[in-house]
Protein backbone atom coordinates (compact mmCIF):
# COMPACT_ATOMS: atom_id res chain seq x y z
CA UNK A 1 0.00 0.00 0.00
CA UNK A 2 1.43 3.24 -1.21
CA UNK A 3 1.63 5.68 1.77
CA UNK A 4 0.58 9.48 0.47
CA UNK A 5 2.00 12.44 2.59
CA UNK A 6 -0.36 15.78 2.76
CA UNK A 7 1.82 18.70 1.88
CA UNK A 8 3.87 19.34 4.87
CA UNK A 9 5.04 22.70 4.44
CA UNK A 10 1.58 24.53 6.14
CA UNK A 11 3.05 27.76 7.65
CA UNK A 12 2.12 27.49 11.18
CA UNK A 13 2.96 30.13 14.03
CA UNK A 14 6.23 29.08 15.45
CA UNK A 15 6.81 27.52 19.08
CA UNK A 16 6.44 29.96 21.75
CA UNK A 17 9.16 28.90 24.17
CA UNK A 18 8.18 27.48 27.74
CA UNK A 19 7.85 30.22 30.14
CA UNK A 20 8.42 27.68 32.85
CA UNK A 21 12.32 26.73 31.98
CA UNK A 22 14.07 30.19 30.58
CA UNK A 23 16.93 28.63 29.20
CA UNK A 24 20.66 30.56 29.87
CA UNK A 25 21.83 29.30 26.53
CA UNK A 26 18.75 29.94 24.41
CA UNK A 27 19.49 28.81 20.84
CA UNK A 28 15.92 29.46 19.54
CA UNK A 29 16.83 31.63 17.05
CA UNK A 30 17.97 29.61 14.86
CA UNK A 31 14.83 27.55 14.33
CA UNK A 32 14.06 29.23 11.43
CA UNK A 33 17.22 27.93 9.54
CA UNK A 34 15.50 24.45 9.65
CA UNK A 35 12.62 24.39 7.04
CA UNK A 36 11.54 20.94 8.24
CA UNK A 37 10.69 22.22 11.89
CA UNK A 38 7.84 24.03 10.12
CA UNK A 39 6.03 21.15 8.71
CA UNK A 40 3.62 19.02 10.62
CA UNK A 41 2.72 15.59 10.81
CA UNK A 42 -0.54 14.40 12.15
CA UNK A 43 -1.82 18.12 12.35
CA UNK A 44 0.45 18.73 14.84
CA UNK A 45 3.94 20.77 14.38
CA UNK A 46 6.69 18.67 13.53
CA UNK A 47 8.58 17.52 17.25
CA UNK A 48 11.78 16.40 16.13
CA UNK A 49 13.72 14.42 19.17
CA UNK A 50 15.64 11.41 17.18
CA UNK A 51 18.98 13.54 16.34
CA UNK A 52 20.60 11.01 17.89
CA UNK A 53 20.05 9.11 14.77
CA UNK A 54 20.31 11.88 12.27
CA UNK A 55 19.99 15.12 12.50
CA UNK A 56 18.01 18.27 10.48
CA UNK A 57 19.91 20.61 8.19
CA UNK A 58 19.78 23.91 7.92
CA UNK A 59 19.46 25.93 4.86
CA UNK A 60 22.86 26.84 4.58
CA UNK A 61 23.61 23.02 4.32
CA UNK A 62 21.26 22.70 1.65
CA UNK A 63 22.77 25.75 0.08
CA UNK A 64 25.91 24.26 0.31
CA UNK A 65 24.35 21.18 -1.75
CA UNK A 66 22.47 23.31 -4.15
CA UNK A 67 25.33 25.89 -4.73
CA UNK A 68 28.01 22.69 -5.17
CA UNK A 69 25.60 20.58 -7.86
CA UNK A 70 24.31 24.26 -9.56
CA UNK A 71 28.10 25.56 -9.83
CA UNK A 72 30.93 23.61 -9.57
CA UNK A 73 29.45 19.75 -10.14
CA UNK A 74 32.89 17.63 -11.38
CA UNK A 75 35.09 14.94 -10.49
CA UNK A 76 37.86 15.75 -8.06
CA UNK A 77 41.52 15.28 -8.32
CA UNK A 78 42.73 14.93 -11.80
CA UNK A 79 40.64 17.20 -14.14
CA UNK A 80 43.07 19.97 -15.61
CA UNK A 81 39.90 22.01 -15.37
CA UNK A 82 38.28 25.28 -13.78
CA UNK A 83 35.52 22.99 -12.84
CA UNK A 84 37.64 19.63 -11.91
CA UNK A 85 39.87 22.75 -9.60
CA UNK A 86 37.05 23.87 -8.11
CA UNK A 87 35.54 20.72 -7.04
CA UNK A 88 38.91 19.66 -5.67
CA UNK A 89 39.20 22.74 -3.78
CA UNK A 90 35.93 22.66 -2.65
CA UNK A 91 36.54 18.62 -1.33
CA UNK A 92 39.85 19.34 0.08
CA UNK A 93 38.30 22.60 2.31
CA UNK A 94 35.85 20.71 3.49
CA UNK A 95 38.76 18.42 4.75
CA UNK A 96 39.99 21.27 6.66
CA UNK A 97 37.20 22.60 7.83
CA UNK A 98 36.46 19.03 9.17
CA UNK A 99 40.15 18.90 10.56
CA UNK A 100 40.00 22.19 12.24
CA UNK A 101 36.75 21.40 14.19
CA UNK A 102 38.34 18.33 15.72
CA UNK A 103 41.66 20.09 16.58
CA UNK A 104 43.42 17.61 14.19
CA UNK A 105 46.94 18.37 13.76
CA UNK A 106 47.01 18.70 9.60
CA UNK A 107 43.58 18.28 7.57
CA UNK A 108 45.52 14.71 5.97
CA UNK A 109 44.67 13.11 9.54
CA UNK A 110 41.08 12.85 8.34
CA UNK A 111 39.87 10.71 6.11
CA UNK A 112 36.40 10.60 4.51
CA UNK A 113 34.24 7.71 4.35
CA UNK A 114 30.82 6.68 4.77
CA UNK A 115 29.80 7.80 8.13
CA UNK A 116 31.17 5.89 11.46
CA UNK A 117 30.24 2.46 10.30
CA UNK A 118 32.50 2.57 7.32
CA UNK A 119 35.10 4.42 9.89
CA UNK A 120 35.35 1.73 12.28
CA UNK A 121 35.56 -1.30 9.87
CA UNK A 122 38.51 0.73 7.92
CA UNK A 123 40.22 0.46 11.50
CA UNK A 124 38.83 -3.02 12.11
CA UNK A 125 39.68 -3.98 8.50
CA UNK A 126 43.07 -1.78 7.55
CA UNK A 127 45.02 -1.94 11.19
CA UNK A 128 43.50 -4.39 13.15
CA UNK A 129 43.27 -7.60 10.22
CA UNK A 130 46.96 -6.79 10.07
CA UNK A 131 47.80 -6.46 13.61
CA UNK A 132 45.97 -8.65 15.47
CA UNK A 133 47.17 -12.84 16.14
CA UNK A 134 45.46 -15.22 17.37
CA UNK A 135 45.18 -14.76 21.76
CA UNK A 136 45.16 -11.10 21.04
CA UNK A 137 42.75 -9.15 22.71
CA UNK A 138 40.24 -6.04 21.82
CA UNK A 139 38.86 -4.32 24.44
CA UNK A 140 35.01 -2.98 23.51
CA UNK A 141 32.65 -1.64 26.61
CA UNK A 142 29.52 -3.11 27.64
CA UNK A 143 27.42 0.14 26.11
CA UNK A 144 28.61 0.38 22.49
CA UNK A 145 26.60 0.60 19.09
CA UNK A 146 26.62 -2.62 17.06
CA UNK A 147 29.05 -0.63 14.64
CA UNK A 148 31.62 -0.68 17.31
CA UNK A 149 30.92 -4.58 17.78
CA UNK A 150 30.45 -6.52 14.74
CA UNK A 151 33.35 -5.15 12.69
CA UNK A 152 35.72 -6.36 15.81
CA UNK A 153 33.95 -9.69 15.81
CA UNK A 154 34.18 -10.38 12.51
CA UNK A 155 38.05 -9.26 12.61
CA UNK A 156 38.52 -11.55 15.72
CA UNK A 157 37.36 -14.05 13.67
CA UNK A 158 39.71 -14.03 10.69
CA UNK A 159 42.86 -13.31 13.29
CA UNK A 160 41.57 -15.56 16.45
CA UNK A 161 41.62 -12.77 18.24
CA UNK A 162 38.87 -12.47 21.47
CA UNK A 163 36.69 -9.39 22.48
CA UNK A 164 36.21 -8.31 25.88
CA UNK A 165 34.34 -6.05 27.85
CA UNK A 166 34.92 -3.13 30.22
CA UNK A 167 31.49 -3.83 32.07
CA UNK A 168 28.27 -1.16 32.77
CA UNK A 169 28.51 0.22 36.32
CA UNK A 170 25.25 0.35 38.92
CA UNK A 171 25.05 4.10 37.69
CA UNK A 172 25.04 3.85 33.51
CA UNK A 173 28.61 4.59 33.22
CA UNK A 174 31.45 2.24 32.23
CA UNK A 175 32.96 0.73 35.46
CA UNK A 176 36.41 1.59 35.18
CA UNK A 177 37.38 0.01 38.46
CA UNK A 178 38.80 -3.03 37.35
CA UNK A 179 40.23 -1.73 34.10
CA UNK A 180 44.18 -2.05 34.64
CA UNK A 181 42.76 -6.19 35.08
CA UNK A 182 41.18 -6.15 31.91
CA UNK A 183 42.81 -3.89 29.91
CA UNK A 184 45.91 -6.37 29.80
CA UNK A 185 49.03 -6.89 27.92
CA UNK A 186 47.03 -9.04 25.97
CA UNK A 187 44.92 -6.08 24.54
CA UNK A 188 46.09 -4.44 21.10
CA UNK A 189 42.77 -2.80 20.45
CA UNK A 190 40.63 -0.63 23.01
CA UNK A 191 37.83 0.77 20.69
CA UNK A 192 35.06 2.58 22.89
CA UNK A 193 31.83 4.90 22.45
CA UNK A 194 32.39 8.33 23.29
CA UNK A 195 28.70 8.81 24.14
CA UNK A 196 26.25 6.30 24.03
CA UNK A 197 23.24 6.58 21.49
CA UNK A 198 20.87 4.44 24.35
CA UNK A 199 21.84 6.30 27.28
CA UNK A 200 23.55 9.38 26.79
CA UNK A 201 26.21 8.34 29.21
CA UNK A 202 29.68 9.97 28.08
CA UNK A 203 32.54 7.05 27.25
CA UNK A 204 35.13 6.28 29.65
CA UNK A 205 37.57 8.84 27.41
CA UNK A 206 40.35 9.50 30.10
CA UNK A 207 40.61 5.69 31.76
CA UNK A 208 40.36 3.83 28.26
CA UNK A 209 42.71 6.05 26.52
CA UNK A 210 45.27 5.62 29.84
CA UNK A 211 44.82 2.01 29.92
CA UNK A 212 45.34 2.01 26.11
CA UNK A 213 48.57 3.81 26.37
CA UNK A 214 49.69 1.37 29.53
CA UNK A 215 49.51 -1.71 27.23
CA UNK A 216 50.82 -0.13 24.32
CA UNK A 217 47.12 -0.86 22.51
CA UNK A 218 45.35 1.92 20.34
CA UNK A 219 42.18 3.62 20.93
CA UNK A 220 39.75 3.83 18.77
CA UNK A 221 36.85 6.37 19.85
CA UNK A 222 33.14 6.03 18.35
CA UNK A 223 32.67 9.53 18.34
CA UNK A 224 29.24 9.90 16.45
CA UNK A 225 27.37 10.92 19.04
CA UNK A 226 30.34 13.12 21.07
CA UNK A 227 31.70 15.02 18.12
CA UNK A 228 27.92 16.82 17.22
CA UNK A 229 27.34 17.25 21.06
CA UNK A 230 30.58 18.69 22.84
CA UNK A 231 33.35 20.20 21.86
CA UNK A 232 35.86 17.61 20.60
CA UNK A 233 39.66 18.21 20.54
CA UNK A 234 41.32 15.03 19.25
CA UNK A 235 45.12 15.90 20.72
CA UNK A 236 43.35 16.68 24.05
CA UNK A 237 41.68 13.37 23.89
CA UNK A 238 45.11 11.26 22.53
CA UNK A 239 43.47 8.26 21.23
CA UNK A 240 44.73 7.14 18.03
CA UNK A 241 41.92 6.84 15.78
CA UNK A 242 37.89 8.50 16.14
CA UNK A 243 35.27 7.96 14.00
CA UNK A 244 31.77 10.10 13.41
CA UNK A 245 29.06 10.79 10.90
CA UNK A 246 28.04 14.22 9.41
CA UNK A 247 24.65 13.70 9.22
CA UNK A 248 24.73 13.48 12.77
CA UNK A 249 25.74 17.04 12.99
CA UNK A 250 23.82 18.74 10.91
CA UNK A 251 25.16 17.21 7.35
CA UNK A 252 24.10 14.99 4.82
CA UNK A 253 23.74 11.48 4.83
CA UNK A 254 26.69 9.49 3.00
CA UNK A 255 29.42 10.96 4.33
CA UNK A 256 31.71 10.88 7.98
CA UNK A 257 35.37 10.52 8.78
CA UNK A 258 37.63 8.93 10.61
CA UNK A 259 40.55 11.02 12.56
CA UNK A 260 43.59 9.07 12.48
CA UNK A 261 46.89 9.83 13.94
CA UNK A 262 49.21 10.24 11.07
CA UNK A 263 51.48 7.30 12.14
CA UNK A 264 48.86 5.02 12.70
CA UNK A 265 47.07 6.01 9.25
CA UNK A 266 50.44 5.28 7.50
CA UNK A 267 50.84 1.93 9.22
CA UNK A 268 47.10 1.23 8.06
CA UNK A 269 46.14 -0.84 5.16
CA UNK A 270 43.38 0.26 2.78
CA UNK A 271 39.96 -1.55 2.99
CA UNK A 272 38.97 -0.76 -0.07
CA UNK A 273 41.09 -0.86 -3.32
CA UNK A 274 39.74 1.10 -6.74
CA UNK A 275 40.93 4.48 -8.47
CA UNK A 276 42.04 7.71 -6.69
CA UNK A 277 43.55 5.22 -4.23
CA UNK A 278 46.77 4.44 -6.00
CA UNK A 279 49.96 6.02 -6.45
CA UNK A 280 50.89 3.17 -9.21
CA UNK A 281 49.10 -0.14 -10.71
CA UNK A 282 50.80 -2.77 -12.31
CA UNK A 283 49.47 -6.18 -13.30
CA UNK A 284 50.34 -8.01 -10.35
CA UNK A 285 50.66 -5.30 -7.53
CA UNK A 286 49.80 -1.92 -6.71
CA UNK A 287 51.21 1.12 -4.44
CA UNK A 288 48.87 3.29 -2.80
CA UNK A 289 48.70 7.29 -2.59
CA UNK A 290 49.57 9.23 0.30
CA UNK A 291 47.37 9.64 3.60
CA UNK A 292 44.42 9.92 3.37
CA UNK A 293 43.86 9.31 -0.20
CA UNK A 294 44.74 5.89 -0.42
CA UNK A 295 41.62 5.41 1.96
CA UNK A 296 39.36 6.86 -0.17
CA UNK A 297 38.79 4.64 -3.20
CA UNK A 298 36.46 5.65 -5.94
CA UNK A 299 35.20 8.73 -6.87
CA UNK A 300 33.73 10.31 -3.01
CA UNK A 301 30.93 11.77 -2.02
CA UNK A 302 31.93 15.31 -2.83
CA UNK A 303 28.43 17.29 -2.84
CA UNK A 304 28.29 15.24 0.49
CA UNK A 305 31.92 16.47 1.97
CA UNK A 306 31.05 20.32 0.91
CA UNK A 307 27.44 20.03 3.13
CA UNK A 308 30.09 18.73 5.77
CA UNK A 309 31.85 21.68 5.68
CA UNK A 310 29.22 23.96 5.74
CA UNK A 311 27.85 21.94 8.68
CA UNK A 312 31.00 22.45 10.65
CA UNK A 313 30.83 26.03 9.32
CA UNK A 314 27.34 26.32 11.02
CA UNK A 315 28.31 24.54 14.31
CA UNK A 316 31.23 26.74 14.78
CA UNK A 317 29.45 29.96 13.94
CA UNK A 318 26.91 28.92 16.95
CA UNK A 319 29.81 27.42 19.06
CA UNK A 320 30.38 23.83 20.71
CA UNK A 321 30.63 24.59 24.08
CA UNK A 322 27.08 26.78 23.74
CA UNK A 323 25.43 23.88 22.19
CA UNK A 324 26.49 21.83 24.57
CA UNK A 325 25.44 24.21 27.44
CA UNK A 326 22.12 24.04 25.72
CA UNK A 327 21.70 20.26 25.70
CA UNK A 328 23.03 19.99 29.37
CA UNK A 329 20.17 22.58 29.92
CA UNK A 330 17.51 20.93 27.51
CA UNK A 331 18.42 17.44 28.98
CA UNK A 332 18.29 18.46 32.74
CA UNK A 333 14.79 20.07 31.79
CA UNK A 334 13.40 16.55 30.63
CA UNK A 335 14.67 14.56 33.04
CA UNK A 336 13.03 16.71 35.43
CA UNK A 337 9.76 16.04 34.30
CA UNK A 338 10.20 12.86 33.23
CA UNK A 339 10.75 11.72 37.08
CA UNK A 340 7.07 13.62 37.37
CA UNK A 341 5.64 10.70 35.47
CA UNK A 342 4.24 7.93 37.47
CA UNK A 343 5.96 4.43 35.71
CA UNK A 344 8.46 6.16 33.55
CA UNK A 345 12.10 4.76 34.24
CA UNK A 346 14.59 6.47 32.62
CA UNK A 347 17.70 4.49 31.16
CA UNK A 348 20.77 6.64 31.41
CA UNK A 349 23.17 9.00 34.29
CA UNK A 350 20.50 11.90 35.94
CA UNK A 351 24.05 14.40 36.05
CA UNK A 352 24.08 16.02 33.21
CA UNK A 353 28.23 16.74 33.14
CA UNK A 354 28.29 12.74 32.65
CA UNK A 355 26.14 12.18 29.70
CA UNK A 356 24.58 13.86 26.49
CA UNK A 357 21.15 14.36 25.23
CA UNK A 358 19.67 11.20 24.20
CA UNK A 359 17.10 10.28 26.86
CA UNK A 360 15.73 6.60 26.96
CA UNK A 361 13.13 5.36 28.67
CA UNK A 362 10.20 3.13 29.50
CA UNK A 363 6.56 3.70 30.39
CA UNK A 364 4.74 1.39 32.61
CA UNK A 365 4.19 -2.34 30.21
CA UNK A 366 3.13 -0.01 27.40
CA UNK A 367 5.74 -1.31 24.74
CA UNK A 368 8.02 1.65 23.30
CA UNK A 369 6.64 0.77 19.74
CA UNK A 370 3.43 2.16 20.86
CA UNK A 371 4.59 4.77 22.73
CA UNK A 372 6.28 6.07 19.66
CA UNK A 373 2.89 5.10 17.80
CA UNK A 374 1.00 7.37 20.30
CA UNK A 375 3.69 10.16 20.59
CA UNK A 376 3.65 10.64 16.87
CA UNK A 377 -0.24 11.60 17.01
CA UNK A 378 1.24 14.61 18.76
CA UNK A 379 3.68 15.28 16.07
CA UNK A 380 6.62 13.64 18.55
CA UNK A 381 9.03 11.59 16.67
CA UNK A 382 11.07 9.73 18.92
CA UNK A 383 12.62 6.75 18.29
CA UNK A 384 11.91 3.18 20.11
CA UNK A 385 13.44 -0.37 19.91
CA UNK A 386 17.16 -2.09 20.45
CA UNK A 387 18.75 1.34 19.01
CA UNK A 388 21.23 -1.25 17.75
CA UNK A 389 22.50 -2.19 20.95
CA UNK A 390 21.36 -5.30 21.33
CA UNK A 391 24.59 -6.47 24.40
CA UNK A 392 23.07 -3.48 26.23
CA UNK A 393 19.56 -3.83 26.14
CA UNK A 394 20.19 -7.43 26.87
CA UNK A 395 22.39 -6.18 29.98
CA UNK A 396 19.81 -3.82 30.69
CA UNK A 397 17.07 -6.84 30.54
CA UNK A 398 14.82 -4.69 28.19
CA UNK A 399 13.50 -5.73 24.91
CA UNK A 400 13.37 -2.01 23.85
CA UNK A 401 13.35 1.50 24.98
CA UNK A 402 11.78 4.54 24.00
CA UNK A 403 14.59 7.39 23.23
CA UNK A 404 14.37 10.90 23.01
CA UNK A 405 17.30 12.69 22.01
CA UNK A 406 17.92 16.96 21.61
CA UNK A 407 20.06 18.88 19.30
CA UNK A 408 20.59 22.59 19.36
CA UNK A 409 17.07 23.67 17.50
CA UNK A 410 14.89 22.13 20.09
CA UNK A 411 13.28 23.84 23.11
CA UNK A 412 11.47 22.99 26.17
CA UNK A 413 7.97 23.57 25.14
CA UNK A 414 8.62 20.46 23.01
CA UNK A 415 9.47 18.56 26.18
CA UNK A 416 6.47 19.80 27.27
CA UNK A 417 4.43 18.41 24.15
CA UNK A 418 6.63 15.02 24.65
CA UNK A 419 5.11 14.96 28.87
CA UNK A 420 1.48 15.64 27.49
CA UNK A 421 1.79 13.14 25.07
CA UNK A 422 3.09 10.55 27.30
CA UNK A 423 0.29 11.37 29.82
CA UNK A 424 -1.91 10.67 26.70
CA UNK A 425 -0.22 7.04 26.74
CA UNK A 426 -1.10 6.18 29.77
CA UNK A 427 -4.59 7.12 29.51
CA UNK A 428 -5.12 5.29 26.46
CA UNK A 429 -3.32 1.97 28.33
CA UNK A 430 -5.67 2.47 31.25
CA UNK A 431 -1.96 2.52 33.46
CA UNK A 432 -3.36 3.34 36.75
CA UNK B 1 -6.87 9.38 12.97
CA UNK B 2 -7.98 7.91 16.42
CA UNK B 3 -5.35 6.05 19.03
CA UNK B 4 -8.74 4.77 20.86
CA UNK B 5 -9.25 2.90 17.12
CA UNK B 6 -6.09 1.68 17.16
CA UNK B 7 -5.47 0.65 21.17
CA UNK B 8 -9.02 -0.95 22.02
CA UNK B 9 -9.84 -2.69 25.03
CA UNK B 10 -9.69 -5.82 23.55
CA UNK B 11 -6.31 -5.37 22.32
CA UNK B 12 -5.56 -3.70 25.42
CA UNK B 13 -7.00 -7.03 27.19
CA UNK B 14 -5.52 -9.58 24.92
CA UNK B 15 -2.04 -7.81 25.85
CA UNK B 16 -1.95 -8.27 29.35
CA UNK B 17 -4.00 -11.38 29.03
CA UNK B 18 -2.96 -13.37 26.57
CA UNK B 19 -4.81 -16.55 25.59
CA UNK B 20 -3.33 -19.88 25.52
CA UNK B 21 -0.03 -18.65 26.47
CA UNK B 22 2.75 -21.04 26.80
CA UNK B 23 4.26 -24.15 25.22
CA UNK B 24 2.42 -27.47 23.99
CA UNK B 25 4.05 -30.58 24.87
CA UNK B 26 3.71 -32.52 21.63
CA UNK B 27 3.21 -29.79 18.92
CA UNK B 28 3.00 -31.69 15.45
CA UNK B 29 3.78 -27.77 13.65
CA UNK B 30 6.13 -24.88 15.33
CA UNK B 31 7.54 -21.36 14.24
CA UNK B 32 8.83 -18.71 15.45
CA UNK B 33 8.60 -15.38 13.71
CA UNK B 34 10.41 -12.40 14.36
CA UNK B 35 10.93 -8.85 13.29
CA UNK B 36 14.43 -7.87 13.39
CA UNK B 37 13.45 -4.18 12.54
CA UNK B 38 11.35 -3.65 15.84
CA UNK B 39 12.89 -6.68 17.93
CA UNK B 40 9.03 -8.34 17.83
CA UNK B 41 8.77 -12.24 18.51
CA UNK B 42 5.99 -14.74 18.57
CA UNK B 43 6.88 -18.63 18.90
CA UNK B 44 3.82 -20.77 17.69
CA UNK B 45 3.41 -24.38 18.88
CA UNK B 46 0.58 -25.88 17.21
CA UNK B 47 -1.16 -29.47 17.62
CA UNK B 48 -3.01 -30.57 14.04
CA UNK B 49 -5.01 -33.76 14.26
CA UNK B 50 -7.13 -34.99 11.14
CA UNK B 51 -6.70 -32.15 9.44
CA UNK B 52 -8.12 -29.91 12.46
CA UNK B 53 -6.23 -27.65 14.79
CA UNK B 54 -6.35 -29.27 18.07
CA UNK B 55 -3.96 -27.06 20.17
CA UNK B 56 -2.27 -23.98 19.60
CA UNK B 57 0.20 -22.14 22.31
CA UNK B 58 1.75 -18.84 22.14
CA UNK B 59 4.90 -17.39 24.02
CA UNK B 60 6.60 -14.03 22.37
CA UNK B 61 7.11 -10.40 23.28
CA UNK B 62 6.66 -7.27 21.82
CA UNK B 63 4.27 -4.28 21.18
CA UNK B 64 0.75 -4.35 22.27
CA UNK B 65 -0.36 -5.10 18.31
CA UNK B 66 2.09 -7.84 17.92
CA UNK B 67 0.94 -9.65 21.13
CA UNK B 68 -2.78 -9.31 21.06
CA UNK B 69 -3.12 -10.18 17.80
CA UNK B 70 -1.10 -13.56 18.37
CA UNK B 71 -3.47 -14.36 21.30
CA UNK B 72 -6.76 -13.45 19.25
CA UNK B 73 -5.04 -15.89 16.78
CA UNK B 74 -4.54 -18.79 19.29
CA UNK B 75 -7.69 -18.64 20.23
CA UNK B 76 -9.95 -18.47 16.88
CA UNK B 77 -7.94 -21.14 15.52
CA UNK B 78 -8.42 -24.07 17.92
CA UNK B 79 -11.13 -26.41 16.27
CA UNK B 80 -11.04 -25.13 13.00
CA UNK B 81 -10.04 -27.10 10.18
CA UNK B 82 -7.13 -26.53 7.70
CA UNK B 83 -9.13 -25.27 5.54
CA UNK B 84 -11.53 -22.59 7.74
CA UNK B 85 -7.57 -21.64 9.64
CA UNK B 86 -6.70 -20.76 5.73
CA UNK B 87 -9.65 -18.82 5.01
CA UNK B 88 -8.83 -16.80 8.37
CA UNK B 89 -5.16 -16.10 7.24
CA UNK B 90 -6.14 -14.30 4.35
CA UNK B 91 -9.48 -12.41 6.12
CA UNK B 92 -7.41 -10.92 8.38
CA UNK B 93 -4.87 -10.34 5.64
CA UNK B 94 -7.57 -8.80 3.89
CA UNK B 95 -8.74 -6.82 7.20
CA UNK B 96 -5.56 -5.62 7.53
CA UNK B 97 -5.22 -4.29 3.91
CA UNK B 98 -2.05 -6.34 3.31
CA UNK B 99 -4.49 -8.59 0.55
CA UNK B 100 -6.86 -6.65 -1.43
CA UNK B 101 -10.42 -7.95 -1.26
CA UNK B 102 -13.40 -7.50 1.10
CA UNK B 103 -13.14 -8.98 5.00
CA UNK B 104 -15.96 -10.63 5.07
CA UNK B 105 -17.30 -8.32 7.99
CA UNK B 106 -20.97 -8.45 8.01
CA UNK B 107 -22.00 -4.61 8.75
CA UNK B 108 -25.09 -5.62 10.34
CA UNK B 109 -23.64 -8.08 13.43
CA UNK B 110 -20.39 -5.78 13.72
CA UNK B 111 -17.81 -8.85 15.77
CA UNK B 112 -19.94 -11.77 14.48
CA UNK B 113 -17.81 -12.90 11.69
CA UNK B 114 -14.32 -12.10 13.12
CA UNK B 115 -14.69 -11.80 16.66
CA UNK B 116 -11.98 -10.06 18.44
CA UNK B 117 -10.06 -9.94 15.01
CA UNK B 118 -11.92 -7.57 14.02
CA UNK B 119 -10.59 -4.95 16.60
CA UNK B 120 -7.65 -4.93 14.50
CA UNK B 121 -9.06 -2.88 11.91
CA UNK B 122 -7.66 0.24 13.32
CA UNK B 123 -4.41 -1.16 12.69
CA UNK B 124 -4.66 -0.57 8.78
CA UNK B 125 -4.67 2.75 9.41
CA UNK B 126 -1.02 2.71 11.06
CA UNK B 127 0.69 1.99 8.58
CA UNK B 128 4.01 0.98 10.13
CA UNK B 129 2.27 -1.19 12.40
CA UNK B 130 0.25 -3.59 9.79
CA UNK B 131 3.78 -5.82 9.90
CA UNK B 132 3.50 -5.91 13.89
CA UNK B 133 -0.31 -6.85 13.53
CA UNK B 134 0.32 -9.37 10.79
CA UNK B 135 3.78 -11.43 12.95
CA UNK B 136 1.95 -13.89 14.43
CA UNK B 137 -0.09 -14.76 11.19
CA UNK B 138 3.07 -14.98 9.18
CA UNK B 139 4.10 -17.11 11.53
CA UNK B 140 1.15 -19.04 11.26
CA UNK B 141 1.47 -19.18 7.51
CA UNK B 142 5.55 -21.00 8.41
CA UNK B 143 3.52 -23.21 11.08
CA UNK B 144 1.61 -24.65 8.80
CA UNK B 145 3.42 -25.11 5.81
CA UNK B 146 6.70 -27.08 7.87
CA UNK B 147 3.81 -28.77 9.99
CA UNK B 148 2.39 -30.47 5.98
CA UNK B 149 6.28 -31.18 5.10
CA UNK B 150 6.78 -33.46 7.59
Amino acid sequence: MPATYPSPLAPRPPLVDSSAAPMTTDLSHLRPDFPILGREVNGKPLIYLDSAATTQKPEQVLAALDDYYRLHNANVHRGAYRLAEEATEMYEGARVKVAKFISAAVPEEVVFTRGTTSSLNAVAYGWGLYHLKAGDRIALTMMEHHANVVPWQLVARHTGAELVFLPLGTDYRIDVSDIDRIIDERVKIVAFSGMSNVLGTIGPLVEAVAAARRVGAIAVVDAAQLVPHTPTDVQAIGADFLAFSAHKMLGPTGIGALWGRRDRLEEMEPAEGGGEMIRDVFLDHATWAEVPHKFEAGTPPIAEAVGFGAAVDYLTAVGMDRIREHERELTRYALDRLATIPDLKVYGPNDTALRGGAVSFTLADIHPHDLATILDQSGVAVRAGHHCAKPLMRHLDVPATARASFYLYNIPAEVDVLIEALHEARRLFGVA
Amino acid sequence: MSLDELYRQVILDHYRNPRRSGRLESPTAHADGTNPLCGDEISLDLAVRDGKVTEAAVTGRGCSISQASASMMADRIVGKTLTEVEDLIHRVKRLLDIEEGDAGLDPERPGAALGDLESLAGVRRFPVRVKCADLPWATLQQALADGTAT
